[in-house]
């Protein structure tokens, strides 16, 4: 773990205040991204994915706020900076956002407007985060269409996103979150929109991307498949809360929180015999708005412990060591030690 | 995009057509034929016409051919310009007319650059701050301008100037220009009068669009790309005017083909309120006397125009949607 830290989260919490009440949708997370690594995010619907990576970059939705926690960017260094202090509408902020931290998305298709050209919207992003003229703009456009693997930039610049299948749309949109040389990037669920030939070539894409650039990488995803074959450290996230954290291959091989045991039992495998059901996890996840006391895990959980995980809640998994959140951990852990 | 055009220009032309058959049906409507309320009209008034002198009105008018061949002669006159004699006036329908179908179309099109200009600035502010108190004065300015009368507003506004100005403020123009030819301060006093006439009939429009484009936006703004480009670090007001506001613009252009019949027709009673030089009063004058001649040459100009207003705003379209720019590349 000698690489450098890029990005620090701390106890980050977001809240949704409405007339219905208040949504915790984070509750105290913590890690960290480092300079050529990729962190897995992986959770069911809800738990607040998209929600960490929009408090990042401060794009947070209306009535959403960010009510405790720090997020240091490069920190130990002179451009250290904690994004959770700053104004979401100021100067440095805004040179964040696409900056030095790039985002791409999940919907290929809307998450481009229609009413522009391919080139007119990655030069604005050029543009925003470098002082250069449109012309040297324009080259750097087609520069970055073609590290993306998109054939003839010159011409697919004038393209309007309407005319791109999905696949070449979503290298459109990573050129896009490149374009300000960002060291951390951020996606989003890029894949799930896409098939599954498409998807393979995204993900090799950004893998490359990465190795050149040494990116910290944050992918998002609902699917162990992508984690397994991206991530280098897993944090699985649930009820706004990051309850496991660990290098890929002791995520798969010995998972230690129940709930991710359960995630791993629910991908469909090609070993299973035909017709086999796919195990699923028992119950739907809470609503933020209503969570459960304790462990937020427990009324799921087939291995609780009774009044222990009813009514406490178990530490958060210290970030950078492997970990979960869960008594039972606490426990063998103290019998092991 | 030629395609389109050309499709769109099609239309055009079979609405007029179709136009034009209504305004003959319109003229052909009252019992017996022109000819008869000619006669009719000028006996009322102490003269006569014999019987020969009518026949040969008749055979001039084509009144004693199929209606199919007399539609066409009607047609052929007025795509010459000449569009018949008004009954009430007795004079030419065109020089009856005369000026007044520019300044109906100088307070229409006043009345819509002012609609816009109102309504685009205070609609996106309304969607961007939806909910503040900014928002909620406009909503309920908005809701009043919608629910008053705007001859009610008219009259209210003369009453105001004059009272408290001394101002009288209706009309086109200043008493000593009523009459005068054309001439730059003529035209200069037409331009001071205008903006009390356009603001009464702005006012309707004017909310409507508020609501329009605030619904619209606010759809807009939840959508994917309004997060991508606040991703790139555009300011908000950059980011919200480049893309939502744009993708907003689409059925606020679409909407100016219906206001221009609107507010032609909706401006009839301000015209006569505020004694406006405009085609509105005439139509109604011509209808209530039964005039057809004259009813049916502005019923035909206003569909036109109407027609080439919708022709402006499918370009506009064309120009701010480039999936129809580029349909069929
Ligand atoms: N605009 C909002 N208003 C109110 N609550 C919100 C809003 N956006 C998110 N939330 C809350 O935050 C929670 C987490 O949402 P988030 O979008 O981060 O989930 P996610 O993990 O990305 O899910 P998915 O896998 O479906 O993308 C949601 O359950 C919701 O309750
Ligand atoms: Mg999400």
């Amino acid at each position: 773990m000698a690489d450098r830290t890029s990005l620090a989260v701390r106890d980050l919490a977001v809240e949704f205040r409405s007339e219905q009440g208040v949504v915790r949708a984070l509750d105290g997370v913590s890690f960290d991204l480092h300079a050529g690594r990729t962190l897995g995010v992986v959770g069911e619907s809800g738990c607040g994915k998209s929600v960490t990576a929009r408090s990042i970059l401060r794009i947070v939705d209306r009535p959403g706020r960010i009510t405790a926690g720090r997020m240091i960017l490069d920190p130990g260094t002179p451009r250290e900076v904690d994004l959770a202090q700053l104004d979401p509408e100021s100067k440095e902020m805004r040179g964040v956002r696409g900056g030095r931290v790039g985002l791409i998305f999940q919907e290929p298709m809307t998450a481009l407007s229609v009413h522009y050209t391919v080139g007119n919207q990655i030069m604005e992003a050029v543009l925003q985060h470098a002082d250069i003229s449109k012309a040297e703009a324009q080259n750097r456009a087609i520069e970055l269409l073609r590290e993306v693997g998109i054939p003839r930039p010159e011409t697919r610049i004038s393209a309007y996103p309407f005319e791109l299948s999905g696949g070449l749309r979503q290298r459109v949109g990573i050129a896009m979150a490149l374009a300000g040389d960002p060291e951390i990037v951020i996606a989003d669920e890029p894949t799930t929109a896409l098939d599954v030939t498409t998807q393979a070539q995204i993900l090799s894409l950004l893998r490359r991307l990465q190795e050149e650039k040494n990116i910290a990488l944050m992918l998002i995803t609902h699917d162990m498949g992508v984690i397994a074959e991206m991530a280098d450290e897993v944090a699985v996230m649930y009820l706004g809360r990051v309850v496991e954290f660990a290098p890929v291959e002791e995520v798969f091989s010995e998972p230690r929180h129940p709930y991710t045991r359960a995630l791993l039992r629910a991908v469909p495998s090609i070993l299973a015999t035909p017709r086999q059901r796919l195990s699923t996890i028992g119950g739907a996840v809470p609503h933020p708005g209503a969570r459960p006391s304790g462990c937020p895990f427990h009324p799921r959980c087939s291995e609780q412990l009774g009044a222990l995980c009813t009514e406490q809640s178990p530490r958060p998994v210290p970030p950078g060591r492997s970990g979960a959140a869960c008594f039972k951990v606490d426990q063998s852990e103290a019998v092991t030690a | 995009m030629v395609i389109y055009l050309l499709r769109r220009l099609g239309l055009a032309l079979i609405t007029c057509v179709f136009i034009s058959i209504f305004t003959f049906v319109i003229i052909r409507l009252p019992p017996g034929d022109f000819v008869d309320a000619y006669i009719a009209n000028l006996a009322a008034s102490g003269s006569s016409v014999s019987a020969e002198q009518a026949e040969a009105m008749r055979r001039e008018y084509g009144l004693d051919r199929p209606v199919v061949v007399q539609y066409g002669i009607w047609m052929g006159r007025v795509l010459k310009g000449d569009f018949g004699v008004s009954m009430v006036w007795r004079r030419p329908v065109t020089e009856v007319i005369g000026d007044r179908l520019w300044l109906t179309m100088a307070v229409s099109v006043s009345a819509l650059f002012l609609t816009w200009m109102i309504a685009l600035p205070i609609g996106i502010y309304s969607a961007m701050r939806q909910y503040s108190i900014g928002d909620y004065i406009f909503t309920t300015l908005g809701f009043i301008g919608l629910a008053i009368p705007n001859f009610l507003l008219a009259l209210i506004l003369m009453y105001l100037g004059f009272r408290y100005l001394g101002l009288n403020v209706g009309g086109l123009f200043s008493a000593e220009y009523a009459q005068a030819p054309w001439s730059l301060a003529r035209v200069w006093d037409l331009t001071k009068h205008l903006p009390l006439p356009a603001a009464v009939l702005a006012m309707a429009g004017t909310a409507q669009l508020i609501r329009i484009m605030r619904a619209n936006l606010l759809d807009e703004l939840r959508k994917p790309y309004v997060v991508t480009a606040r991703a790139k670090g555009l300011t908000e007001m950059r980011a919200v005017l480049k893309y939502p506001v744009r993708a907003a613009l689409n059925p606020f252009a679409s909407s100016l083909a219906y206001l221009f019949p609107y507010l032609v027709s909706g401006s009839i009673i301000v015209s006569l309120v505020l004694g406006l030089p405009t085609v509105g009063p005439l139509l109604l004058q011509a209808l209530v006397a039964q005039d057809m001649f004259l009813a049916g040459a502005i019923v035909l100009l206003l569909g036109v125009m109407t027609v080439i207003g919708t022709l402006i705003s499918d370009m506009l379209l064309m120009w701010i949607d480039p999936r129809i720019r580029l349909e069929g590349r």
